[in-house]
Formats: C-alpha cells, structure tokens, sequence
C-alpha cells in the first residue's frame, strides 16, 4: 500500500475533471483515472457544445436557458441552468483561447448549428446555437483540456481505478485506487476531493457509451451514504446504430436528415409540428418506440431509418465525416446513397450525485454540504438536465460546473484545515479485492452483466410500468444473489481486469437498485421517465426531485428536493 | 461462422515467456474483432488483458497488431480480416501483460513538443478570429487520437526509442500550423534535434496504419520543410 498527501484529487480525467484540473493548477493537485486521459468519454461527443455566442444569428442566454428547463420538463433548477446557459459563453471563449479548432464562419467566427430542442425566442423555431468542430467536438474538447493540463504540468495517475471514498464525520479525507497495472492500492489523502467519473450507460444493453461508464463514483458514494438524486431518468439518444447502439449525432438532423418509417414517412411531423426532428430527445426516442409497436418499423422490424440521402456527399463529408465513416464501417452501407437504420440508444444519465451550483455535494433538501467532497459532470446532479437533457448541454455542463467545482475548491483549500489521517483507509477496498480474488468457483461475472443489461433494458428504459419495475426489482434481486457466487479466472495483482470488472459490476447493480426504486417511486410521466401506468405529468405530487438513500441493511429510502423555479413557470410542453 | 483467433499471450508475474494462445469462437462477419476478443475474455478466458474502452474507433484504447497490421480492434469488422485472426500487442513498447502494452514511454514523447497552443497576446473578449482556410491548413492533425498505431509500425522507432515518433510530429504540426499559434520556432527547434523529425525515412507505414486516416508521412514531411525554411 502506498500513501500520497495531496491538497486535492480529481478522480476521472474527461471534461470535468480536467477542467477543473485546470482551475486548479499550481496547487498540490493530483488526477487519478481509470483510462489515459485522452481515452475519457467526453472525447466521444459529436455535435457541438451549446452557447448563445449569436454568431450566425441572434440569440440569448435567456432563450438558452429557456429551452434547457422546457426540455427538461420543467424539472430543472432554473437558478443553476441560468448561470450555466450565461457562463456557457464564456467557456466557449476560454476554449477557443486555448487552441479549441472550432469550425469557422466566413468571416472567422465561431461556426453554429441546429440542435434538437434549441430555439429562438421561447420556442418560435430552431436557432444556431452548437458551436462546433465537424462532428468531433467532444474530442477536440477533451484535447484542448488535455493540452491546457500538460502545460500546466497537472499530476495525473493514469490507471488507477477508484475502489473507496473516505468520508468521515461530515469530511471527506480523501479516496482508495487500484493501480491497474500493479494491482497494489494507493491511498490519496486530500482535503478536497472531486468525483468526475462520468456516467453509467453500461447498465443498457444496447447504449452509446464506452466500456468504462459503470458509474464507479456515483455507486461508490451512495455505499458512503451519500443520496443519489434523479436517478430515474435516463436518456435514450434517438439515433443509434442498428443493433450497435454507436451514437449517430443530433447534428445530423441538426443539418437536416429525417427519421423514416417503413412507409418512407417522416413521422416526427406528426408528433412536434414546430420542430420535427429536431424535437427533444426522450420525445423522439419514445415516438419510434410508438412508431416501431404499431408496426412501422422498417420491414416491420425493430428499426426505423435516418435519411441523408438528399444532405449530398460534401454535407457528409465536410460536416458529419466521423459518423460518415461509423455508418460505412460498421454497417457497409454509404449513407450517401442508402438511409441507414436506427434505434435509440441509453446515453445519459440526468441523475447522480447531488451538487449546489459550485458543485459541492449536499446530502438532502436542505442542502447540507460533505466538506471538501465535490461532484461534477455526468455523475453529478445539479440539476441543469432535469427529466431530460438537451443536446449540446453535457458539454455545457462539464466546463461551466467543472470550472465552478474548480473555483470553489481553491477557495475551501485556503481555509480548510488537514484532517487527521485515517487508520488502516484502505481495509475495505482491499477486503473486497481479497474475497474476489478468494473465488475459483462459480459463474463468470460478465453472464450476470449480460443478464442485467437485458432486464434494464426489457423493463426500465423508454417504456416503464409498475409492473415491469416490480419485475425489475425481482430480477436485481436474482442477478445480485449470483452475484455473490461469482468467480474469477484471474487472480493475480498485474492489470486484473477481471477482477475490476467484476467491481464494477457490483457498482452497476448498486446503480439499477436506485434507479429502478426511483422509477417505481415517481407515479407521473416526465421528461426520460415514462410510466405507461401514468401516463401524464402530475405538477402536484411531482414537482420535486427524488433523493434515494441506502441505509442499514441495504434498505432504501427517500427524501424529497423541491425543484427550484425562477422565471419559467411549468407549462404543456409541446414542441 | 467459426473464427480462429490466436493471441500472443504473456503475464510476467507467471509465464518464463511469451506463448501463442489458440481459440476458436462463433462470429457474425459484422463482429468487430474487438466483439472476439471479448467473448474469449468474457466467456472463455477472464485472464485475457486488453485495452479498450468507446468500441468505436474514437478514445483509441485498442490499437493492436491484428493479422500483422497496427489496428483499432473496435475499428476493424472480422469479415475484413478473415476466419484466422492474429493478434499481438503494439511493437517497440514492453508490453505490461498480453495486449497491454506501456504507454509511458509514448505519452512522454507527446508531451515532449508542447502540444498546447502557445499566444502571448491577450485574449479578446470574444473569439480569437481564424478564416476557414486557416483553419483548414490544420484540420488533418486534429483528428489524432494518441492510439500509437502510426509511431508503433515505425521500423525507425523499433530501433531506436530516442524518435519522438509520427503521433508526436503529427501533435506538433497540429499547432505550428496553427495561424493563432506563437511557438512554432520552439516546437521546430525540438523536431531538429537528434530524435526529431529528420530521423523518419518516409518508410509510410505510419500513414497506411493511422486508423482516422490522417495523411502522416505528409504531416512529417510539411515539418521537414518548415524546419529547413526556417534554418
């Protein structure tokens, strides 16, 4: 076991994490992340990153703002999407500044596009606001942050994987990692301590995220007591590879492709008169799965089509090169000249560690703070997304919170004080390790993942009912019991990923426990959440966010955030 | 179809040397080789050690030596390599264990040509402003992911671990070629010396290799060029 003393640590190296990095440079700061930085999933986002910069046309933060809480059904805390759509234009900058390749206007500006639920002036019609580079965006995000870090000489722990949180008394003290390469542990004591591990789309079998997003900091602070908010929405993304689920960008309708039914319909017409395709995400996603139930999936299959064909091979090539090629190389067909098959695909977590707007974590309504432990990005919770994020606003949300998680950290430094070291911090993680590596018998872990992927998906994802989540919560149940008798073939220390998967399958069920109690709990349709036996919104009862708890003995519980609204009343929300 | 992988195994905390593994899977022809290798993982052998992480040929985690060529396994569909798949770790890095191999060496060489945009003016209060031409003359050298494939297949690189190697020039020229960019004298005074730029041969592997089609020989050469402009 090895023991560092930082004056804080970052855990995940995307765009959250090394923008706070950033922030915090200069400082005893240390990154410590399961993959090479420029491995994260932030460099996977395609389209744009979301901010009324009006180059190309006019366009305010208030109309930002606006969008981002319908588009959330009204679940989102206005005073945080506020400050987030108004320091949105200033990210931008602070990146283009750094090196970001932005695609540029004639004139050497910042280029904009379309995107699903942007608009002008409260919902009149779509306005260009993602700023872009191709449809890389996220990758050239993730490289200038990357850039800015090395540049900075930031300290980073590549593989190490996070096992534990150390919270005591109110304080967090720092974190337990596995070296992957190793297996040895490390503990890193730290004053402060910023979860920026990403999301947890590995519970769906059929999502556009990578192999890593298991949710390894959410699960890992609710194990400390820490409460998970939101955690029943979850974003399917309309447009994913038939059977691969691999993301084919909004921006793709955002230059103009249409979703077809068998038929050659554009069905979206139907249902979001003003905007069509370029409608919110949990909208479209559940109108194909409408579309496909009645019979109009493609052949009467489980698919339906997105149209380029009529955008023209230098539209695809100049602006949409990356899922050009996607579409090329994994099904062989060229979207040029063939409509190519899609299906939605789990993407987003809007739930997670709940955060204030400097992102701190808070443990309940009243918004009691842990001292010195921080969230931000997809495993944090502020709530900008509400019941359903926009496109662009990840990113978004990344940099402005990260920025702000950044901010405050330095400030907390200058007073908090040295905590005294713990006894033995590391005896958990490596209890755990221990029984895991004690296991010969049994059946792999990965057929249990299998199995919860396909429940997750069968009975929690776009359609939900009281009866498919009692089912669900059955069937978590069975999937942890034998998880309990897995085993593993591997059992030495060098880079054991077998071992380490078999962790973060554990976390994964941790994660499907709470979101399926959450979906159960919530008897109202809204935003990603949609309850087949409530089929409507209920301002009333739920107008409020869900704080899950586990608690002794593993039982779950639930307190209750009220939503805080500004300036935008909730009201139907039709597109 | 039934698809034969064999893989180059070796776990130095327990084999006296490096051994070929043999496995035979059922496969789609759509699979990618990435989906073989994890079934054996998953399925066969929970020993097996490799990289990866997005599955689609963007985070760059899985750059492997497939049927005697550097590839991304997420990124290559097993009906383009056949039902006999090889597969080794990268070449010219330790390799850590089985398809792992360590990145240190590499990430090190990256670092080494300040691959961050250099301005010393300060910033405006909106965007720095660069016409579309000017930001073309770079675009190739953005798409880089570090997978290491190119700097990987250089027979230059093999011999001597002193070259920084394609993917560290490829990185440089991304910001000398960079109109809002001031340190291209400094990035080019780096590429001059002994392990830089002059040691590539234009042997090309590099460029057939590159799994985002980034045209790399010319990247090397374009700095060539600048370099003996500039002495």
């Amino acid at each position: 076991m090895t023991e560092h003393t930082f004056d804080a640590v970052i855990v995940g190296a995307g765009g959250a994490g090394l923008r706070a990095a950033v922030e915090l440079a200069g400082q005893r700061v240390a990154v410590v992340s399961k993959l090479y930085p420029p491995r994260s999933h932030t460099g996977t986002a395609q389209g744009g990153i979301g901010a009324a910069l009006g180059n190309l046309e006019e366009d305010h933060p208030e109309w930002h703002t606006f969008d981002t809480v319908k588009g959330g059904d009204y679940l989102v805390d206005q005073d945080a999407a506020e400050l987030m759509c108004e320091e949105a234009v200033e990210t931008v900058y602070e990146l283009e500044h750094w090196g970001l390749p932005f695609d540029r206007t004639p004139d050497g500006r910042i280029a904009q596009r379309r995107f699903g639920g942007h608009t002008r002036n409260f919902g009149e019609a779509p306005v260009r606001r993602a700023c872009h580079a191709a449809d890389r965006t996220g990758h050239m995000i993730l490289q200038t942050l990357y850039q800015q870090c090395i540049k900075h000489d930031v300290r980073f722990f590549n593989e190490f994987q996070m096992l534990d949180l150390l919270v005591e008394e109110g304080t967090c003290r720092g974190i337990v990692a596995c070296e992957i390469s190793t297996g040895e542990l490390h503990t890193f004591h730290a004053r402060a301590v910023l979860l920026a591990t990403g999301g947890f789309g590995r519970l769906f079998r059929v999502t556009s995220n990578a192999h890593a997003l298991t949710g390894d900091g959410v699960a890992i602070a609710w194990r400390r007591g820490i409460p998970l908010m939101d955690m029943e929405f979850f974003q399917f993304h309309p447009t994913g590879l038939y059977r691969l689920g691999i993301l084919l960008s909004e921006a793709a309708r955002g230059e103009g492709a249409v979703l077809l039914n068998r038929h050659g319909e554009r069905f979206m017409e139907r249902y979001a008169p003003t905007l069509k395709d370029l409608a919110p995400r949990d909208m479209i996603s559940r109108v194909m799965y409408q579309e496909i139930r009645a019979g109009n999936g493609i052949d009467g299959k489980d698919y339906l089509h997105l149209d380029f064909r009529h955008l023209g091979r230098k539209v695809l090539e100049e602006k949409l090169p990356d899922i050009t090629e996607f579409v090329r190389t994994y099904l062989g067909i060229d979207p040029a000249e063939e409509p190519v098959p899609v299906v939605p695909t789990a993407h987003y977590a809007m739930g997670g560690i709940p955060t204030d707007n400097d992102g701190q974590v808070i443990v309940d309504e009243r918004r009691t703070p842990v001292r010195g432990l921080y969230a931000a990005g997809e495993c944090a919770c502020v709530s900008v997304h509400g019941a359903n994020r926009l496109g662009t606003n990840s990113l978004v949300d990344i940099l402005v919170f990260g920025r702000r998680a950044g901010r405050h950290m330095a400030a907390y430094l200058r007073q908090a004080p040295l905590e005294p070291v713990l006894a033995n911090p590391h005896s958990a993680a490596e209890a755990m390790l221990r029984e895991w590596r004690a296991r010969s018998e049994g059946e792999p872990p990965a057929r249990i993942r299998d199995d919860l992927q396909t429940l997750m998906m069968d009975k929690v994802s776009v359609f939900r009912s009281g009866s498919g989540l009692a089912e669900a919560a059955e069937g978590l149940r069975a999937l942890r019991e034998r998880y309990g008798r897995a085993r593993l073939d591997d059992r030495g220390r060098r880079f054991n990923q077998d071992l380490l998967e078999a962790v973060e399958l554990g976390f994964l069920l941790d994660l499907a426990e709470a979101t399926v109690a959450a979906a159960l709990h919530r008897t109202e349709s809204r935003g990603a959440h949609y309850r087949e036996d409530y089929p409507r919104r209920d301002d009333a009862q739920w107008l409020k966010h869900i704080l899950v708890y586990r608690g002794e003995g593993g039982r779950i519980s639930f307190r209750y955030k009220p939503v805080v609204i500004t300036r935008f009343p909730p009201k139907e929300r039709t597109y | 179809m039934k698809v034969h992988f064999r893989i180059r195994r070796f776990n130095p905390e327990s084999d006296p040397r490096p051994y070929w593994a043999e496995y035979h899977i059922e496969a789609d022809p759509f699979d990618r080789v990435l989906d073989g290798l994890h079934h054996i993982k998953w399925y066969i052998d929970g020993s097996l050690a490799l990289r990866r992480s997005c599955a689609h040929g963007i985070c760059g985690s899985d750059a492997m030596l497939i049927n005697g060529r550097n590839r991304l396994a997420c990124k290559v569909l097993i009906r383009d390599v056949g039902r006999r798949i090889t597969v080794e770790p990268l070449r010219g890095l330790p390799v850590i264990k089985d398809l792992v191999v360590d990145m240190e060496p590499f990430f090190a060489q990256y670092r080494a040509v300040m691959p961050y945009l250099v301005n010393h003016d300060p910033p405006p209060d909106r965007e720095r402003r660069q016409s579309p031409e000017e930001r073309a003359r770079f675009e190739d050298t953005t798409k880089c992911i570090l997978c290491a494939a190119c700097t990987t297949s250089c027979p230059i690189y093999w011999a001597d671990g002193e070259y920084v190697g394609p993917a560290a020039i490829v990185n440089a020229h991304r910001f000398i070629f960079d109109s809002r960019d001031q340190a291209a004298a400094e990035r080019l005074a780096i590429l001059a010396q002994r392990s830089g730029v002059f040691r590539c041969r234009t042997v090309f592997n590099c460029t057939d290799t590159c799994p985002r089609g980034i045209q790399v020989t010319r990247a090397i050469q374009e700095v060539k060029r600048a370099l003996l402009g500039a002495l």
